[in-house]
């Protein structure tokens, strides 16, 4: 008896989500060796997930990782069908019909919220909005984000906090090269922002950013980073951390903190400020945002669990405008389980369970934001997605053997009357971009919109 | 700037950093690992994964180890690339010992 993966029965998987995590489990599900069909699913007609709508333009080292997706698109086991979202244009239920497994990496597309009144004030945004609209994500288009006010505030440190801050300190100068969407180039080019404040709930040591993004605020042109140097005292704890191996991260974070703390005024039109140990508690204003209250924290607990207690004491900062960047979360894929709590698809090692510590549902896996959590950076979705795939493999006799594969996905597309594009489609659209950026200097010029990028794909 | 491996890998080559490079720039011979730095996208991945701290971005380098910027530069592009975990070499642990981790 031929079982599946053989030459006479290939083993036919969706992946949905064609970020990191959707490319690097396909790139195992291929080495593998298999007889093996891929349908990558995208809901967007553009692949490489936050690749594409999350890392800065002016990172374009990083994005460099897509030469990998393009390599792995190569591969003749590979088909990509853009432009389908799953839950809305084809059931989850009916993917389970048409594939051996279905592997979920559709990532972490919302975000956390602070739960605290005033929160939905104009004025008030999350990172994930903004970080989609200068990365020209069709969904974030038509957002607007008033600069005309002197102070900003972003909430969180970590590295997507590093991210949105330093594009409000860059002058458009710097900008004008990268990828960034011309919409948001335009804005920024008007800002009158001056001071951007950086807030975090805990202290120096425990903040979440990579050194290098750090360091990376001491070379901007027209922004000083600075810091209180008094806000720079540990307690004993954090002076554990780090001095101990673990905190070696921490330590050259402190490190970089002391040097904003050092650096000299020189006149630079704007300034960037870290600020440690407070919460946010209320938003107010007159129908827009006009300040944010803080209640100023201290850290208690051991080292490397400390937690940020309120002491009572309230401070404010006026600003016109605020992003909350306190990490991503997970949105429901109707018909596939969830884990409210978490944010995630409840999986043991990569295979979806029913509920959170329930059973294995087969044929069911997930991996990358989605399986994890919102955190890590692009290569530990490969050796996550590669734990998932393994779990497949092993699965393999188990799966139903009779499925059609594309055949039957096609079919049910068309039934629904879903414009899909394939890669080759997609290969049009960049192609474009790229023509499109070149007489700008750019490297690309991004479509924004999803009509257009069909427009294209189907010319 | 680049990233780059240096001494510590030596004879101890566990092999915890490839699993999460996310674009396969890594090259082994007998003895230890290199970075190739034309592929490499400074991501910082593999830092925090290896446990003998062998790995620095360039500018990060302690002092004295700066001729590992051109060793991996020069060693990587003509060895054989390793694109997953393999067995650490015998001798790993108690190198790693030896190193004080
Ligand atoms: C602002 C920001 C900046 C970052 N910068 C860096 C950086 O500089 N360096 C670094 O190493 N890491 C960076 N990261 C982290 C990195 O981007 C993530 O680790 C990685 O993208 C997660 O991969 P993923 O595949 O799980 O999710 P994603 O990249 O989010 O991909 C998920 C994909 O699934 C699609 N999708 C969602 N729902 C559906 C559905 N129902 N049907 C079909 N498709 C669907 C989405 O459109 C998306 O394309 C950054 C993250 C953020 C948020
Ligand atoms: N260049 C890069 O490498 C790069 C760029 C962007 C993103 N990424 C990666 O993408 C992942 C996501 O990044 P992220 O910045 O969204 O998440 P993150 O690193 O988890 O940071 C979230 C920040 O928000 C704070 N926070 C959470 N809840 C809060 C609350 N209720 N009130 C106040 N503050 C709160 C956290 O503080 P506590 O510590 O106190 O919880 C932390 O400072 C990370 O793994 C990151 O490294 C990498
Ligand atoms: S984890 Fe460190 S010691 Fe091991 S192979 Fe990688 S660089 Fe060398
Ligand atoms: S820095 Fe990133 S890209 Fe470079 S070797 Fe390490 S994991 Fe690979």
């Amino acid at each position: 008896m031929s079982s599946l993966g053989d030459e006479s029965s290939p083993l036919r998987v969706a992946i949905v989500g064609s970020g990191p995590s959707g490319f690097y489990a396909t790139e195992a599900l291929i080495k593998s060796g298999l007889n093996i069909e891929i349908d990558l699913i995208e809901r967007l007609p553009a692949p490489y997930g936050l690749v594409r709508n999350g890392v800065a333009p002016d990172h374009p080292k990083l994005k460099q990782a897509i030469e990998v997706y393009k390599k792995v698109a190569k591969n003749p086991e590979f088909n990509f069908v853009g432009n389908v979202t799953v839950g809305v244009d084809i059931k989850a239920e009916d993917l389970q019909q048409t594939h051996h497994a279905v592997m979920y990496t559709c990532g972490a597309e919302t975000d956390r919220r602070l739960g605290i009144p005033g929160e939905d004030l104009p004025g008030s945004h999350t990172a994930t909005e903004f970080v989609g609209w200068y990365n020209g994500h069709p969904d974030y288009r038509d957002r607007t984000f008033d600069l005309s006010h002197e102070t900003a505030v972003v909430i969180g440190q970590g590295n997507v906090a590093a991210d949105v801050a330093r594009i409000l300190a860059k002058s458009v100068d710097e900008l004008k090269h990268t990828d960034i969407a011309q919409h948001a180039l335009d804005v920024l080019a008007e800002s009158r922002v001056r001071t951007i404040y950086v807030v975090g709930r805990r202290g120096p040591a425990q903040a979440k950013f990579a050194s290098k993004e750090l360091k990376e605020f001491l070379e901007i042109e027209n922004c000083r980073p600075y810091i209180a140097p008094e806000e720079l005292e540990l307690n004993p704890a954090s002076q554990e951390e780090i001095n101990s191996k673990e905190g070696r991260g921490n330590k050259k974070n402190v490190e970089i903190f002391h040097r904003f703390a050092d650096s000299e005024d020189t006149g630079k039109q704007r300034i960037c400020i870290a600020t440690f140990l407070k919460s946010p508690q209320r938003l107010e204003g007159e129908a827009r945002l006009q300040k944010v209250v803080f209640e100023t924290n201290a850290l208690t607990g051991e080292p490397f669990r400390q937690s940020a207690r309120g002491t009572g004491q309230t401070m404010e900062i006026e600003c016109g405008i605020l992003f909350r960047s306190i990490g991503y979360n997970g949105v429901p894929v109707p018909g596939v389980p969830f884990y409210e709590r978490w944010g995630t698809i409840p999986n043991e090692a990569g295979r979806i369970t029913a509920e959170q510590d329930g059973p294995v549902v087969p044929g069911l896996y997930t991996a990358g934001w989605i399986k994890r959590g919102p955190s890590g950076i692009i290569g530990t979705n490969r050796a996550c997605a590669v734990e998932s795939v393994e779990a497949l493999l092993e699965d393999i006799d188990q799966l139903n053997t009779d499925r059609p594969g594309r055949e039957g996905l096609y079919k049910i597309l068309d039934n629904n009357g879903v414009r899909h594009i394939n890669f080759a489609q997609w290969e049009k659209i960049d192609t474009a971009e790229v023509a499109a950026g070149e007489p700008k200097s750019k490297p690309r010029e991004k479509f924004t919109r999803q009509s257009e990028m069909l427009a294209v794909a189907e010319s | 700037m680049t990233t780059v491996v240096t001494e510590n890998c030596k004879g101890c080559r566990f092999t915890d950093c490839v699993a999460v490079c996310p674009v396969a720039c890594f090259h082994y011979d007998d003895e230890m690992l290199y970075i190739d730095p034309d592929v490499c996208i400074d991501c910082s991945a593999c830092i925090p994964e290896c446990p003998v701290e062998a790995i620095f971005e360039e500018d990060d380098l302690p002092e004295g180890q700066e001729q590992w910027i051109e060793i991996n530069a020069e060693k990587a592009p003509d060895l054989p690339l390793i694109e997953e975990p393999m067995e650490a070499l015998p001798e790993a642990e108690e190198r790693k010992a030896d190193l004080g981790f």
